[in-house]
């Protein structure tokens, strides 16, 4: 009998296993995989490349990292880095965060650009107090969670004075698209910023809430630049897995859960695809919401609405991965050497990216799909042989759910995308020595995420702040008593950055669920 | 069930004994029972009531909901729908039950009948289709809508058990109450239950379609001083009302389709509360249903004995006379075997009780002129009639 079971060691369950025992608890984390990390770590292909799966990320919370004495454990922050949106034609354009770079640039976007960044992150400000903290119950909410709504009403209607007030709750539900459109001229300044705001999600930029899900992406940036995440030495993975042995937690990999056992609502503990059965009366989750309910606890022991509204969570797989090994530093058609470590992003206006969503909406992938490409080689040569580069490109617009199958399409898809990137990186094809395609299914296969889904579930409105991942599971807890969650299901969402585990940690210690 | 090209030109649909209630039907008095064209009155109230309480009534059954409930899941999925044990349920035998939403509030209620190791039926008050499917989830089950399939007739009154034998209905006196079994009708088989909603002795028959009518005309073909009626809703609702049985949706609000909140209520606040049996396992509502039991009963719908013979109708009640309103009455029948006025009323409870000194306040008519009246009530847990004879097996032979 352990105080605590964590399932899934991602790095939301990595954290939450650790701050559990670091609270002098006795900790079993659960990890189906070989690995450590889930969507956070790199993968080997080919031979002897290594790439990122989540390429780029905010810094980890800095309190979470001093907690845990990340640094003592060989974690290295990432290399900061801008995003280049790639033109067709060579003529790209670099966002900064204080400015824009490139030829031909309109006087009035390079003018607006700081003012729009600078709204962005007072509206972040303003909801801090919903992204830091638990969400507040909607029913019978406590003190806690009075407070927090109080702060945020403070910072909305104070923080933010009466104009721009009004400005935020006139932009919260709107779509990016049409806020771009009022505010700047430059299409590559307004694809690259659409694209950001759907990335990874079932939605286009003319989709209600994209101003939200932007903001949401963003908000780990009060902490720092978005930055290249290291997947070689120090990286989160890693440190993350030997802070959490140093603290005690016991890391069992190789072992998937099968079961959570509950009696009559209490969880009683795990059951193990070998058929090894461990008790303890705090089960927390770092899987995504809809395989924790529907297929570890299962539809018989829960209520019935609550089981539907746990199947209905909304969240199919978009983003198809390809990793490339190459013999040498592809040469993007208009950078130079050093930009090639930036992030590329090929979404050439926001029309194209709308338009590269729609089919997904059908089963369709994109024949012009948005690009998110890294070159991790850059900062970290240890990922590729000697003089080799890794290049690792998501692709947006590849349904989980594609007509047809992916078996039938795969090959054919990965020649078109080699066409696109050639396009952009002439002389790409050449220089290709390992490829490895993943798409939305077998980045379930090997992460359990559920369909495919970068977040445990779409970042929208409806499944946000105390919606996240559903009505009667939020703030960590769920109606199973001493069952909780703390993946990127649960608020504040997707993202490398540990909030999701730190948070129902405390929610764990605050309940006296480990005791 | 296959629809009819051009059905909705048909406002109610019949079942297979329409056409034998329309021939008996001097009035003419007819009423939508989940869509079904049914009696309120056949012929005449009072003999249709007294037939159920001294002579034979037969009612039409059809519209009640039913489903069939099939596969290796089908007890685990029942216990999970439904707040009551049903640890004793075997084939052969029927239980009442009631089933509630995540909140712990009172959806419906309804009979379960197992038919076989895995096969059962429920039967419902009101339509239920997309509340099982939802419950369905996760489970190894098949739900199959059988109310058009299913004919069915309520057989009731003291004299029943013989005018079914004299029908032909060999065996009918070994069941016992809430037995099911196949028997032989008219030379059909026909499910026979010993259930009903009247508190009387009473059996309920359910047919494959063909063989309907031959039933019917069995029974109805019985000579004798049986006392033998076809029924309509009307005194359906006195009867019931004599027995204590309450209505989903008329005495209370279904949970699901209650949309103000605090109008639906938990099966304490019914007086279901023995249908609950919270250690058998989980079903949906039970963590609800506890947590509510941690504090004081809000409210009861009760039974109450109105005192005096005026006719209540619609009424307010009062803790006190003149006193301060607690709660309103549901449903009211005067009933001529007791000679008294019975209600069923909604009552806000005082510390969990119900108040003591209860008045009902109400408005009657005297030869079109108004006048307000008080009357006493006495609340009572026992149903007002219960009457010996109704649990003998084999019942007394008439
Ligand atoms: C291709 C891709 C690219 C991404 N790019 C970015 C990016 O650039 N920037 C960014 O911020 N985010 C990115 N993301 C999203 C980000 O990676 C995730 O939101 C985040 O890693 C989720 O972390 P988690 O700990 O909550 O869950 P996960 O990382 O999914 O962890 C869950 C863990 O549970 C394990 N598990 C599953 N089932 C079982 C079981 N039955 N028993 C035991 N263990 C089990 C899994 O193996 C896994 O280790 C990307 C995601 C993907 C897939």
């Amino acid at each position: 009998m352990t105080d605590a079971i964590v399932i899934g060691a991602g790095h939301n369950g990595l954290v939450c296993a650790t701050l559990l025992a670091r609270a002098g608890h006795s900790v079993v984390l659960l990890e189906a995989a070989e690995e450590v990390g889930g969507m956070a770590r790199g993968l080997a292909f080919g031979d002897g490349y290594r790439a990122p799966t989540a390429p780029f990320a905010y810094p980890l919370d800095p309190d979470l990292s001093r907690q845990l004495d990340l640094a003592a454990h060989g974690y290295q922050a990432g290399t900061p880095v801008a995003t280049v949106a790639l033109a067709a034609d060579g003529r790209h354009l670099t966002l900064h965060e204080d400015r824009l770079e490139g030829v031909d640039i309109p006087a009035e976007d390079q003018a607006a650009w700081p003012a729009f960044r600078q709204q962005a992150d007072d509206f972040l400000e303003a909801l801090a107090p919903l992204f830091g903290r638990p969400p507040p119950r909607l029913k019978d909410f406590s003190s806690a969670d009075r407070n927090t709504l109080m702060k945020l009403a403070w910072k909305i209607r104070f923080g933010l004075g009466r104009e721009r007030m009004y400005e935020f709750l006139r932009l919260l539900a709107m779509n990016i698209y049409d806020v771009l459109d009022d505010g700047f001229t430059d299409p590559r300044l307004k694809g690259a910023l659409a694209a950001d705001a759907v990335l990874g999600c079932q939605m286009g930029p003319r989709t209600p809430g994209t101003v939200m899900s932007w903001l949401q992406r963003r908000f780990p940036a009060r902490h720092g630049a978005l930055s290249a995440v290291r997947t070689g030495a120090g990286n989160l993975s890693d440190a993350l897995l030997a802070a959490a042995q140093a603290a005690g937690v016991q890391v069992r990999q190789g072992q998937p859960v099968q079961q959570i056992t509950v009696d009559r609502s209490q969880v009683t503990g795990v059951v193990l695809a070998d058929g090894e059965t461990l008790s303890s009366g705090c089960v927390i989750s770092a899987l995504d919401p809809r395989a924790t309910f529907g297929c570890l606890v299962g539809a018989p022991a829960l209520d019935a609405q609550f089981a539907q509204r746990a199947r209905q969570i909304r969240g199919e797989g978009v983003v198809a991965q390809l990793h490339l090994g190459l013999r040498e530093r592809p040469a993007f058609a208009g950078l130079d050497a050093d930009q090639h470590g930036q992030r590329l992003l090929f979404a050439p206006d926001a029309r194209y990216v709308e338009r590269s969503f729609n089919g997904s909406k059908y089963g369709e992938a994109a024949a012009e799909p948005v690009l998110e490409i890294a070159l991790p080689s850059m900062h970290e040569t240890e990922l590729a042989p000697a003089g080799h580069h890794v290049m690792s490109v998501n692709i947006s617009a590849m349904p989980y759910s594609l007509k047809g199958g992916w078996d039938a399409h795969k090959a054919a898809l990965q020649e078109q995308l080699l066409d696109q990137l050639e396009g952009l990186a002439p002389g790409l094809r050449e220089q290709v020595v390992a490829a490895e395609f993943l798409s939305p299914v077998d980045i379930e296969a090997r992460t359990g995420a559920v369909r495919g889904h970068w977040h445990h579930g779409e970042l929208t409105l409806h499944q946000s702040f105390m919606m996240r991942p559903l009505y009667g599971a939020a703030q960590y807890q769920t109606p199973v008593a001493g069952l909780y969650l703390c993946s990127a299901g649960a608020h504040p969402g997707g993202g490398v950055h540990g909030l999701p585990g730190k948070l129902a940690a405390q929610r764990v210690l605050a309940t006296g669920g480990a005791a | 069930m296959k629809l009819e090209h051009e059905h909705f030109r048909q406002a109610l649909q019949g079942s297979a004994f329409l056409g034998r209630m329309e021939s008996l039907s001097n009035t003419e008095n007819w009423a939508s029972w989940n869509g079904y064209k049914v009696p309120r009155v056949v012929d005449k109230l009072s003999t249709e009531y007294f037939a159920v309480r001294s002579g034979c009534a037969v009612m039409d059954l059809t519209p009640m909901e039913k489903y069939r409930i099939r596969g290796a899941g089908a007890r685990a999925f029942l216990d999970r729908l439904v707040t009551r044990d049903l640890a004793k349920l075997r084939p052969g035998r029927v239980s009442y039950v009631i089933w509630c939403n995540d909140e712990g509030k009172v959806i419906d209620d309804g009979t379960v009948f197992q038919l076989g190791e895995q096969d059962y039926r429920l039967c419902a008050q009101h339509h239920q289709l997309d509340w099982l499917l939802t419950s369905a989830v996760g489970f190894e089950v098949t739900i199959e809508v059988e109310t058009h399939a299913v004919p069915a007739l309520a057989v009731q009154g003291p004299t029943s058990c013989s005018v079914l034998q004299q029908a032909g209905l060999e065996g009918i006196e070994t069941l016992k109450p809430f037995d099911v079994k196949e028997l032989r009708l008219a030379g059909a088989p026909v499910l026979v239950s010993r259930t009903g909603y009247t508190g009387d002795l009473g059996y309920e028959l359910w047919f494959q379609p063909e063989h309907a009518l031959a039933g019917w005309d069995a029974i109805f073909a019985v000579q004798g001083l049986y006392d033998i009626h076809a029924m309509g809703l009307d005194a359906l609702e006195m009867v019931r009302i004599e027995a204590g049985f309450i209505m989903p949706g008329f005495d209370f609000n279904c949970a699901e389709s209650t949309v103000r909140a605090g109008h639906d209520r938990t099966p304490d606040e019914v007086g279901l509360g023995w249908l609950v049996q919270a250690d058998k396992g989980h079903f949906t509502g039970r963590q609800a249903i506890l947590a509510a039991r941690k504090k004081p009963l809000q409210r009861l719908l009760s039974k109450l004995v109105v005192e005096g013979n005026k006719p209540v109708g619609e009424a307010f009640v009062y803790a006190g006379k003149d006193g301060k309103q607690v709660g309103e009455v549901k449903c009211t029948t005067w009933s001529p075997v007791l000679k008294a006025n019975l209600a069923l009323a909604d009552i806000e409870c005082q510390r969990g009780e119900l108040p003591a000194d209860l008045w009902a306040r109400f408005d009657y008519q005297r030869e079109l002129k108004w006048h307000t009246a008080w009357a006493r009530c006495r609340a009572q847990n026992q149903p007002f009639y219960q009457p010996q004879h109704r649990g003998l097996t084999p019942p007394a032979p008439y």
